[in-house]
């Protein structure tokens, strides 16, 4: 008896090939409906324009996607995702080639009929093993570890446990069909002397094989048939049901990948294609409703596997405040699927906020990017928070407590409300003119390098400090340099970030002039902020450094000395700014500095560079009033102390103003310290100029 | 329902180191950087809400000269139907009668049915409210800090009274309220909005417009002149609490209370 191939077989009376071709044509016209269903929400969608620089998209797509790139920064998960990844990758020739034979009995792929095909088979006996494991694996990590970033708050809805079990389970049941289908085979040719296939040792198919070796042949035969058609049905089952669910992201991550943003520093235009002068012409700016999203953040909506990495890590969520990016994406994307029904007429344009999103929600983001440099999809968040911000902004749906500064950065170009005049009265406090007098770039005089001082700086009576530091060392270093003082403006950083476009661009094109009019050839500044904003926000202006890249470069050169540490008690960590680190990658330079002064003790947090976590926010966010359980900056105290730190060295005044409050609020005063990078050179520089050394290190002690 | 707004320009408080000029009679006006009173804004984000239940238009007017066309437009762009400029040399100077005297004979040529004001200005002397209502015959609240349609002839409002506690109230339309900050949340206007009715005509009328007569407006009819601007002496220092911390709580809480601070 041979056994039979399924095209020849007849299930229930009917001729298997029939049935296999009912079973295409109706499992793939299924598939082609649905996809066109998911498609309608992305053509009515906002422009994006990601067509561009396809070889640099390709090879991000063999990195983050065909490598797998950012699976291993979660270890357990990640390698299972790695390993039933590249399982599915081998067996997608082996599925197509077992969907063929239902409808052609001889089929075989081209190309692998001969030593090529044998080795194809050994390879993809064992990918289907290993992929049944990881679905083992994976189940059991679901039901018995329960890993809690996967848990649903009660207040958005229920467990999603079973939806992956259920998905497990199809894929494992697909693999078992598809090893006893060839398990059956090859049992059968082994009974009939014949030689059989020969199956890799230890594989699912091996031991099927083994398992069925004294199974009768006509219940081998039977056994086989079943095993085909139970795949079949599996397969299309599968296909069908992917586009509900996380599950999509197997067919839309690949264009998630590839179609993702290339520069990530720079913000999405609030419409591509309208210029900013036409904003004001628009209709309604932002995103208000679904439709308002641009195609591209529609599709990162489909693609989210709901691995919860991004949450993981986001501090907002960390802190209790009332965001989490990983709920941000599958809101949407639950929203997307009810108005966009598979059947039914799609429903759409209600507002988003109230309905799936509240204002504190949108509010709460620091745009710090720690979910955006998790994300294995590499799905945008800050561009949709920040979309969503200028849709409340055009609304007029903003907390009373951030009008004001805002208001203010209109009339006064700083969002305290302060006197355009008193911008550079903190050059001249406690007679620091005399000492370290600082050019004003006003025309009548000329610097090479420009320090962008901005707001906070400027007007915050603590963070003047880190301007005189910072102005000593520059002097120091022999930097010939000036500040704009009255004719700055703040940078705009996070009145762009806060959604308020019309207002960055007007502080943007004040700034501009006055950098152009000041006639430097570079910019340096001590806010990670503002670098950010000058280097990724606008145009046509002087390269710009931040203190801590100039001063790693000044130790290079030789031009910047550093004095032993004063005392050995203090254990120093740095805790990188996110606009400096993550957004900007600015991880070694600061940390050389620290290191090139002797002596000086210092460790690493569990949380550091691109994992970095947000001391609370800077900007506009010192003035939102969050709905959270514990400040940001008080977690991040305590796990500077957790790595036995008693300083924390920070390389933004945001960050030392968050953390110092963090400081009192968790009542660390006596074992914990802030200081910022300037500060800590400024009291172990050695002073090049001769004769003043002394003079101004007492200055500085005073 | 018809609502007119009277709004004022000042000196933002939040945004100007007040200080008197050399003569002493006056604060230091260079430099300043101006908003709307707040009271009034709030009564105009109010307007702009009854208005969105019960539908109708909200015109916003003010006197004054050019210059207060800014707060016009920013009120327009938060949502006010029309801005209007009262504006005559002859007006210059006025106390809050004559204010009072210009605004009624501009809403006498209208039909506006509710008239709000803010509680006082800035740097006013909370009189315009009252003195309009009395000189149209309406009846007036002070201090209004919610506001409900009964229906088309009657309102229900509260009042806020000493100690932060509230009195409710029915008037009857037309009537003049002036209103009490945090009756609402006042929407935010950005610069767009601005910009977008940056071209929007605003008609300005004068004294002939209006019918108002010379002799009751101006510096020359005004009843209360400002004599003096001083700072005041600095009092005792502040008042220190001693007790457990518990102790100290309810102290404050109590002292906020009598205040008016909690409700």
């Amino acid at each position: 008896m041979e056994i039979q191939s399924p095209a020849q077989a007849s299930y229930w009376l009917v001729s298997g090939q029939a049935l296999f071709l009912v079973m295409h044509v109706l499992g793939l016209a299924c598939f082609a409906y649905i996809m066109y269903r998911r498609l309608v929400p992305l053509l009515r969608a906002q422009p994006d324009i990601r067509f561009d620089q396809p070889w640099l998209r390709l090879g991000r797509v063999a990195k983050y996607w065909l490598g797998q790139w950012r699976h291993p920064r979660y270890k357990g998960a990640g390698l299972l995702h790695i390993l039933i990844f590249i399982g599915f990758i081998v067996l997608a020739g082996r599925a197509f080639s077992l969907l063929m034979i239902g409808a052609s009995s001889g089929f075989a792929m081209p190309g692998f009929s001969g030593t090529l095909g044998h080795f194809y088979d050994i390879v993809r006996d064992y990918a289907a093993t290993v992929v049944f494991i990881c679905m083992i694996v994976a189940a059991v990590r679901r039901i018995v570890f329960k890993p809690a970033r996967y848990a649903v708050p009660a207040r958005l809805g229920r467990q999603r446990g079973q939806d992956a079990i259920f998905l497990l389970a199809l894929i494992a049941i697909l693999m078992l069909a598809d090893s006893l289908f060839e398990g059956s085979k090859a049992a059968v040719q082994t009974q009939q002397g014949q030689a059989s296939e020969f199956l890799a040792v230890f594989s699912l198919p091996w031991i099927c094989e083994q398992a069925l070796a004294s199974f009768s042949l006509p219940l081998l035969s039977k056994l086989g048939l079943g095993a085909y058609f139970i795949h079949n049905l599996t397969f299309y089952f599968l296909l069908c049901y992917r586009p509900f669910g996380i599950q999509f992201h197997v067919e839309t991550s690949l264009f998630s990948v590839y179609f993702a943003k290339l520069e990530r520093e720079v913000l999405k235009p609030v419409r591509w294609g309208v210029h900013d002068e036409q904003l004001d012409q628009l209709k309604s700016i932002g995103v208000k409703t679904f439709e308002d999203f641009t195609w591209k953040h529609m599709l990162d909506f489909y693609s989210c596997a709901d691995c919860g990495r991004c949450s993981d890590q986001c501090p907002s969520n960390a802190a209790g405040r009332p965001l989490s990016p990983r709920f941000l994406t599958t809101k949407a994307r639950d929203y997307a699927f009810q108005h966009y029904p598979v059947f039914g007429k799609a429903n759409n344009s209600s507002p988003l906020i109230g309905a799936i999103y509240s204002e504190d929600e949108i509010w709460s983001c620091t745009t710090c990017g720690a979910c955006e440099q998790e994300c294995p999809l590499l799905i945008e968040y800050i561009d949709k928070i920040v979309d969503l911000r200028r849709g409340l902004i055009d609304s007029g749906n903003v907390p009373q407590s951030l009008q004001k500064p805002l208001k203010a950065l209109e009339s006064r170009g700083n969002p305290y409300g302060k006197m355009e005049k008193k911008r550079s009265a903190w050059t001249k406090i406690n007679g620091f003119q005399q000492s370290c007098p600082i050019k004003l770039l006003d025309g009548k005089q000329g610097a090479d390098a420009l320090y962008f001082v901005d707001s906070i700086t400027s007007y915050d009576d603590r963070i003047q400090a880190i301007g005189h530091a910072t102005a000593r060392i520059l002097t120091s270093v022999g930097e010939s340099f000036g500040i704009l003082g009255p004719a700055e403006k703040d940078s705009g950083h996070e009145v762009r970030r806060f959604g308020e476009e019309i207002l960055f661009c007007a502080l943007r094109a004040h700034n501009v002039e006055a950098i152009k009019a000041s006639g430097v050839q570079r910019i340096v500044t001590s806010d990670p902020h503002a670098y950010n904003a000058l280097k990724h926000d606008y145009k046509d202006i002087p390269p710009v450094e931040h203190i801590s890249q100039l001063l790693a470069r000044a130790l290079n050169e030789g031009t910047l000395k550093l004095n032993h540490a004063e005392t050995s008690d203090k254990v120093y960590t740095y805790h990188d700014p996110c606009y400096l680190g993550r957004h900007n990658e600015v991880y070694d330079d600061p940390r050389d500095v620290l290191d090139a002064i002797p002596g000086l003790k210092r460790v690493e947090m569990k949380r550091s560079r691109d994992r970095s976590f947000c001391c609370g926010g800077g900007g506009l966010m010192l003035f939102y009033e969050p709905k959270e359980e514990q400040r940001m900056g008080v977690l991040r105290v305590k796990m500077a102390a957790e790595a036995g730190a008693n300083v924390i060295v920070t390389a933004c005044p945001f960050c030392m103003v968050n953390i110092e409050d963090a400081i009192k609020v968790a009542g660390m005063e006596a074992k914990m310290a802030a200081i910022d990078l300037t500060e800590l050179v400024d009291q172990h520089i050695v002073r090049q100029a001769p004769g003043g050394m002394e003079a101004q290190r007492e200055l500085t002690e005073v | 329902m018809e609502i007119l707004v009277c709004v004022r320009r000042v000196p933002d408080t939040s945004e100007n180191e007040i200080e008197l000029n050399s003569a002493g009679n006056d604060i230091e006006r260079d430099e300043l950087v101006y908003s709307i009173n707040e009271w009034d804004n709030y009564a105009v984000e109010e307007a702009l809400q009854i208005v969105s239940r019960v539908g109708g238009k909200v015109t916003v007017v003010t006197v004054g000269d050019d210059e207060d066309e800014e707060i016009l437009r920013r009120q327009m762009a938060m949502g006010a139907t029309h801005g209007v400029l009262l504006s005559d040399h002859l007006f210059a100077g006025s106390d809050g009668r004559g204010i009072a005297a210009i605004l009624k004979a501009f809403i006498q040529k209208g039909n506006y049915e509710l008239i709000l004001t803010g509680v006082q200005a800035e740097d006013g002397a909370a009189q315009v409210g009252g003195m309009l209502a009395a000189m149209l015959d309406y009846p007036f609240a002070s201090l209004v800090n919610s506001i409900e349609i009964l229906d088309g002839k009657t309102l229900r409002i509260t009042r806020e009274i000493e100690g932060g506690n509230k009195e409710l109230n029915e008037i009857d339309l037309p009537c003049v309220l002036s209103i009490q900050t945090g009756i609402n949340e006042p929407r935010y206007v950005g610069m767009r909005g601005i910009r977008q009715v940056a071209s929007v005509p605003i008609p300005t009328f004068g004294a002939p417009d209006l019918g108002v007569n010379p002799e009751i407006v101006g510096p020359l009819a005004a009843k209360i002149r400002r004599v003096d601007y001083f700072l005041p002496a600095a009092g005792r220092g502040a008042e220190m609490l001693y007790g457990k911390p518990e102790e100290i709580a309810d102290k404050v809480v109590e002292l906020v209370r009598t205040k008016g601070g909690l409700s």
